[in-house]
């Protein structure tokens, strides 16, 4: 019933919430890095991607937005779990440390922020004036499930050897 | 009496739009009315609920539970809420602070979150979200969180095994619940609450669905933490589990927050199983209110009347049966959809 539905709407509010969410975003991904605990590093990571999921919802993909947070946000209480049971250390407050490769790694990573900016910045977007499809999940449906339906399954299939992969490394398989 | 609170909201809305403001700032201010509403009758609700609870389960051990405090012991839990407010709010040394206060405000989002898409009555949802059913499945995966949080923030080990216990047990029911909801989804054809409501006009999905009604039953119970699943908290041998070190208000809102969870549920089974606010000559959002109330009181039949199960058979129980099982309702109501439209064909 409320009226958020209307393209007009959402043009209006989008710059200013996209900005605070990007800002917020970006702050809890720097969150995620910078601290030296790993359960608040994880904490982090699910406000991060809930900005991730709000951004989805400015673009009116409210399907895709939805998916991010039962994925993503939603898999962080897992994250922990792992987390505590492959962490060796005896004190998690110094659970998620830097290595030596200060200089080394920012240089890399500076690179990469330049090569990605320059290449957003680059590259003529083609906008669509199309009103998005009301059944956003039918289309998405038909898609997945009828020409990528191969890359979806193998998709699945490697989700699932990473799991059973991680349960291994952490419960160290006996005799 | 059908259209009451639709034409309140109608009546607000043209008032808001009288005084000059906006169309966006209507929508904005509409929307935190939503909000309240949808607050206020929860919370009276719960108040009420925990009485209810307390009622039932005397009568069914043969007691005659709270009858002090008014008549009939009406206004016991009310004076118990002022009780808590009063307490002292105690924060552990050694807890992880902020992960320890967020955990106890952050575990009533989801479940107040969840209240957006539910049909009150005809007309009477919130946001009537496209992705309806999948927004409720998405939202309430989060809850988890809170809890987790709960019980490493405060840095006990009863708390830390109960916050362990919850994300096993929330994040494995969680699969069969998402996948009866699934069978109901197909028959409908949409995930919008409005059109999943509008396919049971003549005949209710627990007709069509009666197992994914009944997986739905179980793992939603898993899903709240209550007996006969409620290990997190298991008293007898993690003390509260997650909430062992909370108090005062604290505690009361982990208190809140399950009640709070468990009308969404009800509120959800009742739209996608007993018909959603349809019924006749009462208005549409009473018949919502009773189907709702006969969930919560099978839910608290079940509390009164199970034993707690034990760990291991809580897993094997849910991964060799009820996902099998819900896998194999959702291949079965594929193949009657087909056997349907192929009856249609050769009829005509």
């Amino acid at each position: 019933m409320i009226g958020l539905k209307k393209r007009g709407d959402y043009a209006m509010v989008s710059p200013l919430v996209f900005w605070i969410v990007a800002g917020v975003t970006i702050l809890a991904a720097l969150a995620v890095v910078n601290l030296t605990n790993l359960i608040h590093s994880a904490l982090w990571l699910v406000v991060a991607f809930i900005g991730v999921a709000i951004t989805y919802l400015i673009l009116e993909a409210e399907f895709l937005a939805a998916v991010q947070v039962i994925v993503y946000a939603g898999a962080i209480a897992i994250l922990i779990v792992f987390g505590v049971m492959l962490t060796r250390r005896g004190d998690i407050r110094e659970s998620n440390l830097f290595n030596n490769y200060r200089i080394f790694g920012g240089l890399v990573s500076l690179g990469l922020l330049a090569t990605i900016v320059t290449m957003v910045t680059k590259t003529q977007w083609a906008i669509s004036g199309a009103v998005v499809p009301a059944n956003q999940v039918g289309l998405l449906a038909q898609n997945l499930l009828g020409q990528f339906v191969v890359p979806f399954e193998i998709a699945a299939v490697l989700l699932l050897v990473a799991l059973v992969g991680a349960i291994i490394i952490a419960k160290e398989v006996r005799d | 009496m059908e259209n009451l609170f639709v034409n309140i909201s109608g009546a607000l809305r043209g008032w808001f739009a009288g005084i000059g403001l906006p169309p966006m700032a209507v929508e904005a201010v509409m929307a935190l009315v939503y909000l309240v509403a949808i607050l206020a009758f929860v919370l009276l609700n719960v108040v009420y609920l925990v009485y209810l609870e307390r009622k039932i389960s005397a009568y069914m051990q043969q007691r005659l539970g709270p009858n002090r405090v008014g008549p009939r012991g009406l206004f016991q839990t009310l004076l118990d809420v002022l009780k808590l407010f009063g307490k002292e709010d105690i924060i552990p040394n050694a807890a992880d602070r902020w992960v320890f206060r967020l955990a106890a405000i952050l575990v009533m989002v989801p479940a107040i979150m969840a209240f957006a898409v539910v049909p009150f009555g005809q007309g009477m949802i919130a946001v009537d979200l496209n992705i309806g059913i999948f927004y409720f499945v998405a939202v309430s995966s989060t809850a988890t969180i809170a809890f987790l949080m709960a019980g490493w923030g405060s840095n006990n080990k009863w708390a830390l095994l109960g916050g362990m216990r919850t994300v096993a047990q929330m994040v494995s029911y969680e699969l069969p619940m998402v996948l009866s909801l699934l069978g109901v989804v197909m028959l409908a054809g949409s995930l919008n609450m409005s059109d999943i409501m509008a396919a049971q006009k003549t005949v209710w999905f627990v007709v069509l669905q009666p197992v994914a009604f009944l997986i739905y039953l179980v793992a939603s119970t898993a899903e709240l933490n209550r007996q006969p699943f409620d290990l997190p908290e298991g008293e007898q041998e993690l003390t509260a589990g997650p909430f062992t070190e909370y108090s005062g208000m604290r505690y009361a809102l982990f208190f809140l927050a399950e009640y709070t969870n468990m009308i969404a549920v009800s509120a959800i089974a009742a739209t996608l199983f007993l018909g959603g606010p349809q019924g006749p000559w009462l208005p549409s959002w009473l018949w919502f209110v009773i189907k709702v109330y006969v969930m919560i009181l099978i839910y608290m039949w079940f509390r009164w009347t199970f034993p707690r199960i034990r760990i291991d058979h809580l897993m094997a129980f849910n991964w060799k049966f009820l996902v099998p099982l819900s896998l194999a309702n959702v291949l079965i109501t594929g193949i009657g959809l087909e056997i349907y439209k192929w009856y249609q064909v050769i009829r005509w």
